[in-house]
């Protein structure tokens, strides 16, 4: 008999197991598992891993953005004390990082040089110091070529790129049309920088070989499987040669989804020099030379009818990427099904540019898309004098307006409600201008929030051992998401067991594949195999019971039919174990899946300086069922700050000269700060999404930032009457603008 | 030359050019700070030495001659959590954990450094600093946190400062 339990969704599951539970632990606030390690510094990130014999490696990266490396001088370093030497291969380093999920090697071969900060060498050394220390003065000769560096020279040439998650172009009806009969209409372009991550944890990779040729990687990953893959390719070996370990990941938000240059370099270098070597990135090459999010020049229009109804939706999108690259910023990805109208234009078109790779940061698409759509709604609603919640109330979409199936769930317009009353929303004075505190102007602002839920294949293997204690096991990561936690109550839940009585045990190629961080599907993905495995075990304890199993309890370690009360570790002998495995299915096409939510935002702006302040934020999300309501709601937290940095500080400042990244560092690149973020509300909508998968809920990671930055900007318009539709909103796009002083 | 970390008496030789922070981790295996950009903008580094916060990354290690050197991993384990680690864990003021321990040894200092007296830039006053979430917040700005954990990371402080008073 098979020991695995899958389930490919073709159908709803209308009935969850974590329903009829009777642990009671699912959905509650409870501390994260790993908590009491993480706090103490007892948690062990890639770079930690004590290995005897260990060579340190600094990676070398060029000082120039287009052109050919003739020659790296190893010559010109061995003489540093403590350097052991210089390793280069020109044909496996990786020019570029991978994209997520891909199980092909990335872009390889670093000869020819596309971007500044490429790769090209490491230098092997007994001390960081000494490794630093010859990486800096290494030479590195190389013929420059001209470059493409500057997006504003180059953005009338276009390409149109491949299909993402969605096709590069869409057309319905007629936009044109529509906009030449509406009665009210926008047409407005805005634009945002790129951006960057900006993960705690550099990027960072240790490699160990053995004799028999396998590699072992302790590596910051957001999805080990898939990397494993990338990794072997990369390095022309057997998949299963190679394992990546990566049980704590300092943060990824997208930057860590596939392998990046350092690990290959490693990898390369241990090899040569039959030593592990440990490679971790300086902050500036994380900047130079892992992903970034692309720039984006956004045209959106809506056009209304005289009724006030939709009729038009245009979004139309410029991103920019390497040349060969395929990805884009799926910024209308939300645009899709999150407005109604008949008439929809939704294109996208890549500039190739020499700036390094642009790829997934948290919430591809919708982060930025939704800070055009959200606020080019804000400037209708203005124009037509009518508030955003009551536009969204006369033109919420019945079903997806494209592909005519319905919603899964939507409550984004219960979201804009429940938001309203909880945060005043009544009090705001729609003409802008108008409210003072002092020197600051004070306004507010709302957006809705859209993210497109995604199921991912994932595996998971759940023991109950002689004791009776249960113990998951996956290569699905936690990346601060909270995996370890809700793997636990989830497999609580299901099996009565106290989270204490639950060991989870993640971040291993050599565990069960699994989906990884990334898309906010880690915890329906993951979540679900956790649960398919346990439904496997629920049936082998009822027949140890001898009972149905829809008859059987289980709760605190006993179970409980027919009158009967055994412990588990009794009943299971020498310990059972099942695997549950999850993959998407026909509900993907029948349902759109969405998880939703409403942004309100106060900002005081300095009358005088053009400072912009948060001062309250709430984000009302319904997103399924809520698995920890605590982790949970420090998802959104994170999000929503990330609304905060990508509408008020985030620009990442490419050299139009050669493409070097101005503000490559933590100083200089502005991410959000304690003081910048005020004491944000979250709250959730009680909800479950049976078409969804079997725990009925849906991705949380990056519902908090989309549309978020919109809200800022709108209440920025709100404080002022300024419009900025250059993000980010910084005190140079205020200040003249601002009334005298 | 000689100094104490976490009570601990070591004697060490270290490369003049090696940062407290690398001491730290790659020759003493104390990993719990974190190395997050190696230029002071990032806080991850955070330790105390003779109870003063600062960034273990911007200090050489042959600096500290005879100092008393306190890291994560002198605050509390596990089994044992100090006070504002607790805390931490309580309010949810982390997520993927890498700037914590430098958080919770700056939060260490900062409540030192309000006992003190000492103002910050949003305090009213020079003397008699009305502690707030506002002098929370500025006073741990210098500790960055991607996950965003700020409101958790003021609750959690706010906790174990009003337990003291």
């Amino acid at each position: 008999m098979s020991n695995t339990n899958s389930l490919k969704m073709d159908k709803p599951v209308p009935a969850s197991l974590l329903d009829s539970g009777s642990q009671g632990i699912i959905g509650r606030p409870l501390d994260r598992k790993e908590g009491p390690l993480k706090v103490t510094g007892q948690a062990t990130y890639s770079a930690e891993y004590q290995i005897p014999n260990l060579a340190y490696g600094y990676l070398v990266g060029t000082k120039f953005g287009r052109g050919k490396v003739t020659n790296v001088d190893a010559d010109s370093v061995r003489a540093i004390p403590g350097v052991i030497d210089v390793v280069t291969d020109f044909k496996t380093f990786l020019q570029n990082s991978q994209q997520g999920g891909e199980t092909s090697a990335p872009t390889q071969g670093v000869q020819d040089v596309h971007y500044f900060g490429e790769i090209v060498a490491i230098v092997l050394a007994e001390s960081y110091e000494a490794a630093r220390d010859a990486g800096i003065r290494i030479k590195v000769e190389y013929e420059e070529a001209e470059g493409r560096f500057d997006f504003e020279a180059h953005k009338d040439e276009t390409t149109k790129p491949p299909p993402n998650n969605i096709p590069a172009h869409f057309k319905q009806g007629d936009v044109e049309k529509a906009m030449a009969d509406a009665a009210t209409s926008v047409d407005v372009t805005y634009t945002t920088p790129s951006q960057n991550s900006s993960a705690m944890e550099p990027h960072a990779s240790i490699a160990v070989w053995d004799e028999d040729g396998a590699l072992t990687l302790y590596g910051s990953y957001q999805m080990p499987t898939s990397d494993k893959t990338q990794l072997a390719k990369s390095l022309g070996v057997k998949d299963k040669k190679v394992r990546i370990i990566a049980p704590y990941i300092g943060g990824g938000f997208g930057s860590k989804l596939g392998i990046a240059p350092e690990s290959v370099a490693a990898a390369v270098a241990a090899k040569q020099l039959g030593r592990p070597v440990k490679a971790v990135m300086t902050r500036p090459q994380v900047f130079e030379t892992t992903v970034r999010r692309s720039n984006t020049e956004q045209r959106v229009r809506f056009s209304v009818d005289g009724e006030g109804k939709l009729t038009g939706v245009g979004h139309e999108t410029l991103t920019s990427n390497l040349p060969g690259e395929g990805f884009f910023e799926p910024t209308g990805i939300g645009t899709h099904f999150a407005y109604s109208g008949e008439n929809r234009l939704i294109n996208h078109d890549l500039v190739e540019l020499d700036w390094l790779l642009s790829g997934s940061m948290r919430a591809p698409g919708e982060a930025v898309g939704m800070m055009a759509t959200e606020a080019a709604l804000d400037e209708l609603c203005h124009k037509l004098g009518v508030d955003p919640i009551d536009f969204w109330k006369q033109n919420e979409p019945s079903e997806d307006p494209e592909e005519k199936i319905p919603f899964s769930t939507r409550q984004l317009v219960r979201c804009l409600e429940e938001g309203a009353e909880s945060f005043g929303w009544s009090k705001r004075n729609a003409t802008p201008g108008q409210v003072r505190d002092g020197e600051w102007m004070i306004g507010m602002g709302v957006a809705a929030a859209v993210r497109t839920n995604m199921l991912m294949e994932s595996s998971a293997k759940v023991a109950i051992d002689a004791n009776g204690r249960a113990t998951v096991s996956s290569a699905m990561t936690d990346i601060g998401t909270g995996s370890y936690t809700i793997l636990g109550q989830i497999a609580g839940e299901l099996l009565g067991l106290p989270l204490d009585q639950v060991s989870v045990v993640l971040g291993d190629t050599d565990l069960p594949d699994a989906a990884g961080s990334g898309g906010s599907w880690g915890a329906g993905s993951s979540g679900s195999a956790v649960y398919l495995a346990c439904e496997m075990l629920r049936e082998k304890l009822a027949k140890a019971m001898g009972c149905d199993p829809e008859t059987l309890t289980l709760k605190d370690g006993q179970a409980i039919a027919d009158n009967r009360q055994v412990s588990l570790g009794s009943l299971v002998g020498d310990g059972i174990e099942a695997i549950g495995s999850i993959a998407p299915g026909k509900m993907e096409k029948d349902r759109k899946q969405s998880s939703y939510g409403a942004h309100f935002v106060e900002v005081g702006v300095n009358a005088t300086t053009g400072e912009v302040r948060v001062r309250r934020m709430l984000g009302v999300f319904a997103a399924g069922r809520i698995l920890n309501a605590k982790t949970a709601r420090s998802q959104c937290l994170g999000g929503m700050t990330f609304g905060i940095g990508a509408a008020l500080t985030e620009d990442l400042v490419h050299d139009p000269r050669n493409g070097k990244l101005v503000n490559h560092d933590l100083g200089e690149y502005h991410v959000p700060v304690n003081a910048d973020v005020p004491q944000i509300e979250v709250h959730f909508l009680e909800e479950r999404d049976q078409f969804a998968n079997p725990i009925h809920a849906k991705g949380i990671g990056e519902l908090g930032i989309s549309g978020c930055g919109a809200a800022i900007g709108n209440a920025v318009f709100n404080a002022t009457g300024i419009r900025v539709r250059d993000y980010p909103i910084t005190v140079d796009k205020l200040l003249d603008q601002l009334p005298p002083v | 030359m000689h100094f104490t970390i976490n009570g601990t008496a070591y004697t060490a030789e270290p490369d003049i050019r090696t940062s407290l922070l690398d001491l730290l981790r790659e020759h003493l295996g104390l990993t719990g700070s974190k190395k997050g950009c190696d230029h002071g903008q990032c806080g991850a580094c955070t330790v105390l030495v003779n109870g003063r916060r600062i960034n273990s990354c911007l200090s050489l290690a042959v600096m500290h001659q005879d100092d008393e050197i306190t890291t994560i991993e002198g605050l509390g384990t596990p089994e044992d959590l100090h006070p504002l680690q607790a805390a931490f864990v309580k309010h949810d003021g982390y997520q993927c954990g890498y700037c914590t321990p430098g958080q919770i040894c700056s939060a260490v200092g900062m409540l030192d450094e309000v006992k003190k007296g000492w103002p910050s830039h949003v305090s009213e006053t020079l003397g008699d600093v009305e502690f707030n979430d506002g002098e929370i917040s500025e006073r741990m700005s210098g500790n960055l946190c991607r996950c965003a954990a700020y409101p958790n990371i003021v609750d959690a402080i706010r906790d174990v400062a009003e337990a003291k008073a």
